[in-house]
């Protein structure tokens, strides 16, 4: 099983390098980007069959080490 | 006095700081690596600036679960000082010894110069040798020394006067100038600038070293 994680930063936390991609997005001409949030893509290969376990172990992974829950959100996706 | 300084790969001022408290504390440290699940006895931890693990996936999220750092929070929390100096800073908030974050500058680029640094508090075993509200010269060198903590944790910290350290003209972004900052108990103190750098006038002024006197005058 494969998970996917997507960590990304919190409403409110200041994310001053997607206010550089949103700018340099603007310079290229795509001016009608109203913001631009900069996340991070995580994949991972689960030994683990049971979904449930799966679901519990990589949020567990999420807590303990992939995000800084200070700062950071979390979403994981399961794959067959 | 029994100081410790821990390793990283990657760590590259574990040997200034090692020399900064061996010629203010005329004591050797002892340098623990971080693969180390024991610590000697002793009495201060430091935790050195460098760019530890190479800032993989956030800087100092790999050394804070190193296997060292479980017995470093264990002491910390029985009351052992613990300095954590830049990355040290960045590793003591990934360990949950210090609340909030340091993330990237707000201009997102290195910033690598001296800076004024308002002394908040000298009610510290980190500070007593400065006077509060003193105005000192240290230096940073850092990519992600910009302090973030939610609104509600900054009024605690505030509140609490755990804010040891602010930046006259800040550099990075930081909430509240928050240069450095204390834990409740003020036995662990995380900053971004480096007083192990300004310990002798030729190396551009001896701010620094008045931090090693606090820790000898109170260890």
């Amino acid at each position: 099983m494969k998970a996917r994680v997507h960590v990304t930063l919190k409403s409110g936390v200041l994310d001053p390098q997607g206010r550089a991609i949103q700018h340099t997005l603007g310079s290229l001409g795509f001016g009608g980007v109203s913001d631009v949030r900069q996340g991070k893509y995580l994949e991972l290969d689960l030994a683990e069959t049971d979904r449930e376990a799966a679901e519990r172990s990589v949020k567990d992974m999420c807590e303990k080490l992939l995000a800084n829950t200070v700062i950071e959100n979390y979403s994981i996706d399961l794959v067959e | 006095m029994k100081p410790a300084v821990i390793v990283f790969p990657a760590s590259n001022c574990d040997r200034d700081a090692a020399v900064a408290i061996e010629k203010i504390c005329g004591v050797k440290p002892f340098m623990v690596w971080h693969g180390d699940s024991t610590l000697p006895d002793v009495d201060l931890i430091v935790i050195p600036g460098g760019f530890s693990f190479g800032d993989y996936l956030r800087c100092g999220a790999m050394a804070a679960r190193s296997p060292v750092m479980r017995e470093v929070v264990d002491r910390a929390n029985k009351g052992t000082p613990v300095l954590g100096i830049c990355n040290g800073f960045q590793v003591l908030t990934e360990a949950g010894l210090l609340p909030g974050a340091l993330m990237m500058n707000s201009h997102l680029k290195f910033v690598c110069k001296d800076v004024a640094l308002k002394v908040e508090s000298n009610q510290s075993m980190f500070t007593s040798a400065y006077q509060t509200g003193e105005v000192v010269k240290y230096t940073v060198a850092h990519h992600e020394g910009n302090y973030f903590a939610d609104d509600a944790t900054l009024d605690q910290i505030e509140q609490n006067g755990q804010v040891a350290f602010r930046y006259l003209d800040n550099p990075n972004g930081a909430r509240n100038d928050i240069a450095g900052i204390f834990n409740k108990e003020r036995n662990v103190l995380g900053l971004m600038p480096h007083p192990e750098r300004m310990i002798e006038r030729d190396l551009g002024g001896d701010d620094g070293a008045r931090m090693f006197e606090s820790l000898v005058a109170s260890l």
